[in-house]
C-alpha cells in the first residue's frame, strides 16, 4: 500500500480551488455575521426591551441548536419564503447568522464590563444610552474583544466545512469529490487538516497584528 | 451668600437609601446663583450622595429638587397636579446643565484632551464638529492646558488630567458644576493646580458645589459651608462662622480631626 504520492500531488491545485471558496465564504460570513453580532450585542445592552428580548431568543436559538440544522433550514427555508439565492449564498447566511449569535455574546460581554466611571461621565454630559454605547463603550472595547472573538472567527472557517453537506464546493467538499474518485481518503483528509491549518494559523497571525496596531489605553 | 442673587438650586427633603442602610435624610438646602457651595464632614456621611442625586446618576427615594423653577427627574402635569417622570431624552437634556467632576477622572481614555472636551457639545449639543472642536480648544486653554490638546488621558499626570475634565464639564456650559472630591486621588504637589482652577471659576462667578477634604479651599473660596454628618445637615453657613464659632459638637469634633491631621 504506502502513501499515494501521485495522488496527492494532483489534489493540492484542486483543493486550492476549494480552499478560495471556503476563503471567500468565511470572509464574507466574518463580515455580516461580525457586523450584525455587533449589532446584536449592542442592542442587547439597550433601553430597548423587546429588542432585547429578540437578541435573547436568537442567541438561544443559534446556541442550543447544531449548526448542521441551521444550515439545512436556511438552505431549505429560503426557497420556502420565495428566495432562490443557491447554495453559495445560502451558506454563507447560514455561516453569518451562527458567527452572529456568538459575536453578539462577546460583544455584550466585553462592551457591558468597561467601568462603570465611564457611562456616568458620559451620562453626566448628557449623552443618551444609546450615544454611550456607540460612541464611548464600544470603542473601548474593541481591543479587548479580539481574543474572544478571534475563537468564534476560528471556528467559522472550520465550521464552514459543514457547507459540503449542501454540496457548496469548498475545500471539505472538493477533498470528498477526490477521494470519491480516487479513493484515497487518508491522503486527502490529511491534506484537508493541512490546508485548515494553514488558513486557521493566517488568521490567529493576522489577529495577534491587529491587537497589537489598536491603541490600549 | 452671594449679595443680590437668586436661588439657583433648591434641595428639599432629599433622602436616599442602599439597601436598608438610609444614607440620606431628608435633607434641604439652596444654592444661590454664583455662588462656591462647599460640602464638607466625615467619610460617609453622605456627601458624595447628594451630588450624585441631584445629576441623577443616584435616582432619590424622596424629596424636592429644582433648577430653577424646574423640577428635576419629573415633570409636573398641570390638569392633574400629578408628576410624571421625564423620558430619558428630556432627562440627558436635564442631565448637562449640572457639570459633573469626578474624584477619579473619568476621562475617556480612548480619546485625545480636546476630543474629550469636544464630544459633548458635537454629540449631545449638536454642534459641528469644527465649533466643538474650537470650543474643546478654547476652554482647555482656559484651565491652562493648551500645550496638551493632542495627549490621551493616559499621557498626562492626574492634575492635567482633572483640568480635563473640569474642561469637559464647561464646554457644556452647565449652569452649575458639581465637584466630588475633585483632589482626593491626586498626588499633593498637584492638588494646587486644580484648586487653582477651581478659584478662577469662582471668581468668575461659576455656581459649584464642592465636596472636598480641603479645608483651607473651604475657608477661602467658599460663599457658604454646610456640614454633614450621618445623612443630615449638622450646620450651615458663612465659612468665617463655620471654622471660626462652629455651633455643633459633630462640626467641631470633625474640624478638630481634619485640621489637626
Amino acid at each position: 500500500m504506502g502513501i499515494d504520492w501521485e495522488s496527492i500531488e494532483m489534489a493540492i491545485p484542486l483543493l486550492a480551488v476549494g480552499a478560495m471558496t471556503t476563503l471567500k465564504i468565511s470572509s464574507l460570513a466574518m463580515v455580516i455575521g461580525g457586523i450584525g453580532g455587533i449589532v446584536l450585542g449592542l442592542v442587547s445592552l439597550s433601553h430597548w426591551r423587546a429588542g432585547r428580548w429578540f437578541v435573547r431568543g436568537y442567541v438561544d436559538f443559534v446556541r442550543g441548536t447544531p449548526l448542521l440544522i441551521q444550515i439545512f433550514l436556511v438552505f431549505f427555508g429560503l426557497p420556502v419564503l420565495g428566495l432562490r439565492l443557491g447554495e453559495f449564498w445560502a451558506g454563507t447566511l447560514a455561516l453569518s447568522f451562527n458567527c452572529a449569535g456568538y459575536v453578539a455574546e462577546v460583544v455584550r460581554g466585553t462592551v457591558g464590563s468597561v467601568e462603570k466611571g465611564q457611562t456616568e461621565a458620559a451620562r453626566s454630559i448628557g449623552m443618551t444610552h444609546g450615544q454611550i454605547l456607540v460612541y464611548i463603550l464600544l470603542p473601548q472595547s474593541l481591543r479587548p474583544m479580539i481574543p474572544a472573538l478571534t475563537n468564534d472567527l476560528v471556528t467559522l472557517v472550520k465550521n464552514s466545512s459543514l457547507l459540503s453537506v449542501i454540496s457548496v464546493y469548498e475545500l471539505t467538499r472538493s477533498g470528498q469529490a477526490i477521494i470519491a474518485a480516487r479513493f484515497v481518503p487518508f491522503e486527502i483528509f490529511a491534506l484537508l487538516a493541512i490546508y485548515y491549518y494553514v488558513i486557521v494559523s493566517a488568521l490567529t497571525y493576522a489577529s495577534r497584528l491587529v491587537e497589537r496596531r489598536l491603541p490600549s489605553w | 451668600m452671594v449679595s443680590g442673587s437668586k436661588p439657583l438650586l433648591t434641595v428639599e427633603g432629599l433622602s436616599k437609601s442602599f439597601g436598608d442602610r438610609q444614607i440620606l435624610k431628608s435633607i434641604s438646602f439652596t444654592v444661590m446663583d454664583g455662588e462656591t457651595f462647599v460640602l464638607i464632614g466625615p467619610s460617609g456621611s453622605g456627601k458624595t450622595t447628594v451630588l450624585r442625586c441631584l445629576n441623577r446618576l443616584e435616582v432619590p427615594d424622596a424629596g424636592d429638587i429644582r433648577l430653577g423653577d424646574e423640577p428635576v427627574g419629573y415633570r409636573l402635569v398641570a390638569e392633574s397636579h400629578t408628576r410624571e417622570a421625564l423620558s430619558e431624552a428630556a432627562l440627558a437634556r436635564q442631565q448637562r446643565q449640572f457639570g459633573f467632576v469626578f474624584q477619579r477622572f473619568n476621562l475617556f481614555p480612548h480619546l485625545t484632551a480636546l476630543d474629550n472636551v469636544a464630544v459633548g457639545p458635537h454629540r449631545v449639543l449638536g454642534l459641528s464638529k469644527a465649533q466643538a472642536l474650537e470650543r474643546a480648544a478654547t476652554e482647555l486653554e482656559r484651565v491652562r492646558l493648551g500645550a496638551h490638546l493632542a495627549k490621551r488621558p493616559s499621557q498626562l499626570s492626574g492634575g492635567q488630567q482633572q483640568r480635563v475634565a473640569i474642561a469637559r464639564a464647561l464646554a457644556m456650559r452647565p449652569r452649575l458644576i458639581l465637584f466630588d472630591e475633585p483632589t482626593s486621588a491626586l498626588d499633593p504637589e498637584l492638588v494646587h493646580e486644580v484648586l487653582d482652577v477651581m478659584r478662577a471659576l469662582a471668581a468668575e462667578g461659576m455656581t459649584m458645589i464642592v465636596v472636598t477634604h480641603e479645608m483651607s479651599f473651604a475657608r477661602q473660596v467658599a460663599n457658604r459651608v454646610m456640614v454633614m454628618a450621618d445623612g443630615l445637615v449638622v450646620e450651615e453657613g458663612p465659612p468665617e462662622r463655620i471654622f471660626g464659632e462652629p455651633r455643633d459638637a459633630r462640626t467641631r469634633q470633625f474640624l478638630t480631626h481634619v485640621l489637626n491631621r
